[in-house]
């Protein structure tokens, strides 16, 4: 678990709000659209398993079983 | 020292959160579900040390280990709750974090009524 993820992930965000301004400048809306959706998809991708490692390791913890 | 490592990391990512919060408010809200995330991991070897403490003393003092683990599984639930309900919170959508917390304090109730039905019998035992 390191500090590379959260980089990863803002990056991810800086360069899919700057691509999405490039398309929107070029005229297409569409595929501007498609990028926020895809790069959502995938950051979200990431976060549900961390999220999912979380749980695990609270339930364990907290004896849920 | 883990306490700085853990405010490095809440520095910086709330610095990341305030520059992709004006273009992209989606990945802000998931960069501080990461660093949430985080920083319970790197807490947990220090919550499982306390954890084992308390087991131990409440083994010594003939404390039912029933009663242990369902205030362990109290603090866990309380804490997810509180996870969510922030994250909830700070997207911006209030109403499903009050929710997310009235779910909680159901299930808390849920699971403290063993605790309270075994304090009435004793009161109910001492009082003829």
């Amino acid at each position: 678990m390191d500090v590379d993820l959260i980089f990863k992930i803002a990056g991810l965000g800086i360069l899919i709000s700057i691509l999405n301004k490039v398309l929107i400048q070029s005229g297409r809306e569409e595929q501007a659209q498609m990028i926020t959706l895809v790069g959502v998809v995938i950051v979200l991708l990431v976060v549900i398993q961390l999220i999912g490692k979380l749980f695990d390791s609270v339930k364990t913890m907290f004896n849920f079983y | 020292m883990e306490i700085l490592n853990i405010v490095g990391i809440g520095v910086v990512a709330a610095i990341l959160v305030v520059i992709l919060k004006e273009e992209r408010p989606e990945i802000a809200v998931q960069v501080s579900i990461i660093v949430g995330i985080m920083i319970f991991i790197i807490m947990i070897n220090k919550i499982l040390s306390v954890i084992s403490i308390l087991e131990s003393l409440s083994r010594r003092a003939n404390i039912d280990l029933v009663y242990f683990s369902t205030i362990l599984r109290i603090i866990g639930i309380a804490y997810i709750t509180e996870f969510g309900a922030q994250i909830c919170h700070d997207s911006g959508s209030e109403s499903i974090a009050s929710k997310i917390e009235f779910a909680g304090k159901i299930v808390i109730m849920v699971l403290s009524i063993p605790i309270i039905i075994a304090l009435l019998e004793m009161i109910l035992k001492i009082v003829p």
